[in-house]
């Protein structure tokens, strides 16, 4: 009896590590994130949010929690963006667990330098 | 004063000084860890001065800067953002004419604010006001009661929003000073622009700025200065 406890206890390890499901996410440049990525899957949303309202209304914009550092880092370095498809950073996540992102109706979801480049090829292009 | 008394007392000071010590740095640890740097402050109001006396008729450049710095399409339909436009003002009987942009005047005493039912529409304590687009609920209210017609609602859903100006769809928006170069230390984008130099922007707060210099020595007005809303923005020559 101890022994088959001891075997369904081994068993049971964390889900994302043994859920052939779980989303094969492109983390983009990747690197060291502000935090472990354990504490960021579960409280990002908190220090975004708490980091959103010091800036709206207390103008402090150099925070190390901000969805553009977020993007900076972990939008895909095929298109730049972490939306769109199946392992895109955000998105991949968010499908799986069945949690709408409303933060990109409204916030870019690409890359700044991307934009920036795309901007100023478009000006050559117009020159 | 017995013994017993001065100890107990000499044993409070110590140990409120040593709790000072303790605490004190613990408290400044904490706001480094937090990498936060200084709030916007009442130190600062931020405001403009135009002279129209030079603003060309006809120019369009502080439209067109707003619109790229922004991601503003630029249209004019009426579902069409505009945070700033240029108003031609002519006074029938002298036949003079003047030509000024105009946009949400910043006013120390908002009405916008005082109407939004949620608390998205508000004043920065260095006098932008701004919508915190996270709250607010698209009731337009604050278009209603905005004396300069300065707020525009997003009718659309929008894409590849630039990354310091999110706008969306349901919310009301408006010029926010270019709030996001005003904190970087830089300038909004439409005094930049023009080519008269015709926007003054600066702190009005402080007696030594350009602007605040200015006001004092050539006479300017708000308008509808009888609302007594408390304009940032002050015109002169009209």
């Amino acid at each position: 009896m101890k022994v088959f406890l001891l075997s369904l206890l081994l068993a049971i390890t964390p889900a994302w590590a043994t859920d052939s499901f779980a989303p094969k996410l492109d983390i983009g440049k990747g690197g060291k994130c502000v935090e472990e990525p354990q504490w960021m899957r579960k409280n990002h949303m908190q220090v975004l949010l708490q980091q959103r309202d010091e800036t709206v209304h207390l103008g402090i914009r150099d925070g190390k929690y901000s969805l553009k550092v977020c993007i900076e880092c972990h939008a895909s370095t095929k298109d730049d963006s972490v939306l769109g498809r199946a392992d895109s950073f955000c998105e991949g996540c968010h499908r799986y667990e069945a949690v709408k992102i409303d933060c990109f109706e409204c916030h870019s979801s690409k890359r700044h330098l991307s934009l920036v480049q795309d901007a100023s090829l478009a000006q050559k292009e117009s020159k | 004063m017995s013994d017993t008394n001065v100890q107990r007392r000499q044993f409070l000071k110590t140990s409120v000084g040593a709790t000072a010590v303790a605490i004190a740095p613990g408290m400044l640890l904490f706001d480094m860890a937090h990498g936060k740097s200084e709030a916007v402050s009442s130190k600062m109001r931020w405001g403009m001065l135009i002279d129209t006396t030079n603003c060309a008729d006809g120019c369009n450049d502080c439209v067109k800067a707003c619109n790229k710095e922004n991601g503003l399409s630029g249209g004019l339909s009426p579902t069409d953002s505009q945070w700033i436009r240029k108003v031609e003002l002519k006074d029938m009987r002298s036949g003079r004419a003047v030509s000024l942009p105009m946009m949400c005047q910043h006013c120390a005493e908002p009405p916008c604010v005082d109407v939004c039912p949620t608390g998205a529409s508000f004043k920065r304590a260095d006098g932008i006001v701004l919508v915190d687009k996270h709250t607010c609920i698209g009731c337009r209210y604050c278009m209603m009661a905005c004396p300069y017609k300065a707020r525009s609602f997003v009718h659309e859903p929008l894409h590849d929003q630039k990354p310091d100006v999110p706008r969306g769809k349901g919310t009301v928006e408006s010029c926010t000073l270019c709030v996001h170069r005003v904190d970087k230390g830089q300038q909004p984008a439409c005094a930049e622009a023009c080519p008269n130099k015709s926007i003054l922007f600066g702190n009005l707060n402080d007696p030594e700025s350009e602007i605040a210099k200015k006001i004092r020595t050539v006479a300017s007005t708000q308008i509808r200065a009888d609302l007594g809303l408390d304009t940032g923005i002050r015109y002169q020559g009209i």
